[in-house]
């Protein structure tokens, strides 16, 4: 195959429009998108996650997100036995290069051994903006710098935000922070240039094992609601009462 | 990264809230307070601290016009902070600080402060000259009305006024401590008493810096301390001292006893980090030697010499406790991980606009503002007149 | 109602709040964005500026468009649910224009990046020991990357 006829085919017509806004970042929205006919959010099924790190390299790329900060970011958890309330977690440089190996024991390769370090239970959990249906980011911000959507995402407007930390202050998960040169609030917008468009975010695209899945509340065909229907499925921190509507699945109780 | 011990979330390393995000709820509450002690006078006809009614109103004025400033300075782009105004968002703590600073600051202290001096201004716009003259006139708004029954209207609605400024000084100061104690996420923060804790706090360094600022002003004119004055304002502090720590200990007994989730965490900071600044600063220097000592001044008959070194001293240490109690809940409520897992590290920086010399700066500069305004509206002629009291027996 | 000569100066006072209060609406009425308020208390024409930030990965169906060959292949193996730029990096730019060629990635690098070894991994997913398993030698001499055998 040749690069011409390649060409050729990137530029077929109704696609090849479609793109031409895309990468010219022009302020048009794909024609067919209706806001109020989508209701996003994200499932992370923990029992996929590898702890590779795509998805926070992707979003970096993706995004720009600057160094030190993170839209996304994934722990690793290693629980001992009964001690819930005691994890050790850790999270180097965000998951972004992955994490360092943990030994296994000699002779079997199920992750459960006598050896010391590899004791107890580890898993990675994948973090991100919840985009939570009664946001307190969005009720604190004093000039309406942030907000929901009516798709459902909670957006930063950039050119607007005072840059005050309010938000950032009032988020119990820890998504948010100051962009250090743009000094406004930034986070996760779950990738809205491309959901808009009909694409997966890019933590979905480059996740290798489909632990994290875009999925669209409204969309009656979406197979979130059959899954939501055959497991037994999380938000974090369901005490703050935040209608965070980022689905976990199989999450350990000492998960924060 | 250095200075993070088990684990943060990513994003919460840095700190958002610097020092200046300390200094501000300080600032507001010296204001607050040097209010109430003004209320005194004018509402509570407590006649003995008359001489630092006008003072107190000139002290919380320029304490309110640095106010903002840190929050000024705080800001990513200060050149945005009107859509304060313009669109404040209406389930937002912070967006009602506009309007609430706004208020305060031309509906209670301009207002009262102006009605309070009209007759002084209109005399000084006919006598002074020059720029000055130009100010003073200006500042009459065109009417040199003076008139005894127009005096009388102004005395009437000053304290309407008054009045009305007690609340509004309540909710100045009450509403700052609302935009921590009203956040959720944050357990250090989250607590309703937190706006009355403020509250009372503020009350305690307010009233103690009038008196330092009185005492001070008096050595430098070399006129003689008025006693009753000092002891009246002393016996208040003290009283309002009780309150406020009783207030705070309520506060930490329900926090220990209670022991939530966030509970080891916050007791683990407490005796580490916050060690110095919380239990010596706060709690023993700034609150318990103070109350000591203030309250030997009301059970004991001491020698005037021994009360005013015992109010200066008393002064200067309330204001040090209420600094490292703001001081604690602002940075405090950062140093924890939201995951109760780890504790992070302030690096206060040095010539930032948020470090620590803009902070020297931003404390200085409302005392400059004091003494231009002390120059330009003197509070004493009419303290040697004693026309307030007289004033109020009139009312 | 006429005002007492003696409380006109508090006319004036009130006069300067007037004032200061009708110039504020004048300068919010010019400040304030105009689609602010359009869906809520925000600037509605933010969310199209959002949606219209450049993106960095294609996407697999982008991918797929050209290289069917390469599609087909992954639909037969392991790594039929990983998409392209998992392992070959954003290429939005390559996809729109075909002569901007990627850098190649480094096979052995990235296999190992999901595949090595570890206890903290879930156990049935397949790992090895990068140095015990090949001693060096590189992934795709023995595995078909895109296939995943």
């Amino acid at each position: 195959m040749n690069i011409d006829r390649r060409h050729l085919l990137v530029m077929l017509p109704a696609a090849a429009i479609a793109w031409k806004y895309v990468l010219a970042g022009t302020p048009e929205e794909s024609p067919n998108y209706t806001m109020t006919d989508h209701w996003w959010s994200m499932l992370i099924n923990i029992p996929k996650c590898i702890g590779c790190g795509n998805c926070v390299r992707a979003c970096a790329a993706e995004n720009d997100v600057p160094d030190g900060h993170f839209r996304t970011w994934v722990e690793r958890y290693h629980v001992t036995d009964w001690n819930l309330s005691n994890p050790e977690v850790v999270s180097p440089d965000g998951g972004k290069e992955g994490f360092p190996a943990v030994p296994k024991s000699v002779g079997g390769d199920e992750g459960f051994s006598s050896s010391p370090e590899s004791a107890g239970k580890y898993f990675f959990v994948p973090k991100l903006c919840n985009h939570c249906e009664d946001s307190p980011c969005t009720q604190v911000c004093p000039v309406g710098a942030t907000f929901i959507a009516p798709d459902g995402v909670v957006l930063v407007d950039q050119t607007y935000c005072l840059g005050c930390a309010y938000c950032v202050q009032a988020c119990p998960y820890g998504c948010r922070y100051i962009h250090p040169e743009k000094k406004v609030a930034d986070k996760c917008t779950l990738c809205y240039h491309r959901i808009t468009k009909g694409l997966t975010t890019a933590c979905c695209e480059a996740c290798p094992t489909g632990t994290r899945q875009l999925v669209d509340l409204k969309d009656p065909n979406d197979p979130i609601h059959t899954f939501l229907k055959t497991h037994s499925v999380q938000v974090l921190k369901p005490q703050m009462a935040t209608g965070a509507k980022v689905f976990y699945n199989e999450m350990d109780g000492s998960v924060r | 990264m250095s200075g993070v011990e088990g684990y943060m979330y990513p994003n919460e390393i840095t700190l958002n809230w610097s020092v200046l995000i300390v200094l501000y709820p300080y600032i507001t509450g010296l204001v607050a307070g040097a209010f109430i002690l003004a209320s005194l006078v004018r509402i509570f006809n407590v006649k003995a601290v008359a001489p630092t009614y006008r003072l107190a109103l000139l002290t919380a004025l320029s304490f309110l016009l640095v106010a903002p400033l840190p929050l000024q300075l705080h800001l990513g782009h200060p050149l945005r902070s009107p859509e304060m105004y313009f669109t404040p968002h209406s389930t937002s703590a912070m967006a009602m600080f506009g309007f609430v600073y706004l208020w305060y600051l031309m509906a209670v202290l301009v207002f009262e402060i102006w009605l309070d001096y009209r007759s002084d201004i209109v005399h000084l716009s006919q006598t002074s000259t020059g720029w000055k003259r130009t100010l003073y006139r200006a500042m009459t708004l065109g009417s040199d009305n003076i008139s005894p029954r127009s005096l009388a209207i102004d005395h009437k609605v000053g304290w309407i006024v008054t009045l009305v400024g007690i609340p509004s000084a309540f909710i100045l100061h009450g509403y700052v401590g609302f935009i921590f104690g009203s956040l959720k996420a944050n357990p250090w923060w989250n607590s309703p008493l937190m706006p009355v804790v403020f509250l009372f706090s503020a009350m305690v360094s307010g009233i103690a810096a009038v008196l330092l600022l009185y005492m001070g002003i008096s050595k430098l004119r070399k006129t003689p301390v008025d006693m009753p004055c000092v002891d009246t304002i002393a016996m208040y502090l003290f009283y309002i001292f009780i309150l406020d720590f009783s207030l705070e200990m309520l506060d930490l007994v329900h926090r220990v006893y209670e022991a939530d989730e966030s509970f080891r965490t916050l007791n683990f900071m407490v005796h580490t980090k916050l060690y110095f600044s919380q239990i010596v600063l706060q709690i023993c220097l700034g609150t318990l030697v103070p109350i000591f000592l203030l309250a030997i001044t009301q059970v004991k008959k001491l020698p005037e010499l021994v009360r005013r070194r015992i109010y200066i001293v008393s002064g200067f240490l309330v204001q040090l406790g209420v600094f490292a109690m703001r001081w604690n809940v602002v940075i405090g409520g950062q140093l924890f991980s939201k995951s109760f897992l780890g504790y992070t590290t302030y690096k206060m920086s040095l010539v930032t606009k948020e470090g620590l010399f803009a902070a020297i700066a931003l404390t200085v500069l409302p005392l400059v503002i004091l003494w231009i305004l002390v120059k330009l509206l003197p509070p004493w002629d009419k303290e040697a007149q004693a026309s307030i009291p007289a004033a109020t027996a009139a009312n | 109602m006429s005002i007492p000569k003696d409380a006109r100066h508090l006319f004036r006072f009130a006069i300067l709040f007037v004032i200061a209060f009708v110039v504020f609406l004048v300068i919010r009425h010019f400040v304030v964005p105009k689609t602010f308020g359009e869906y809520g208390h925000y600037r509605g024409a933010a969310i199209t500026e959002i949606a219209a930030r450049p993106m960095h990965f294609a996407g697999h169906q982008k991918c797929e468009t050209c290289h069917v060959d390469i599609g087909e292949a992954k639909k037969a193996g392991k790594h039929e649910n990983v998409s392209c730029e998992a392992c070959h990096g954003p290429l939005a730019q390559h996809a729109d224009d075909p002569s901007i060629q990627p850098t190649k990635i480094n096979t052995t690098e990235v296999c190992i990046r999901c595949h090595a070894d570890s206890a903290a991994k879930p156990g049935v997913f397949p790992q090895i020991d990068p140095v015990q398993h090949s001693g060096g030698v590189p992934c795709e001499t023995c595995h078909q990357p895109h296939n995943g055998l």
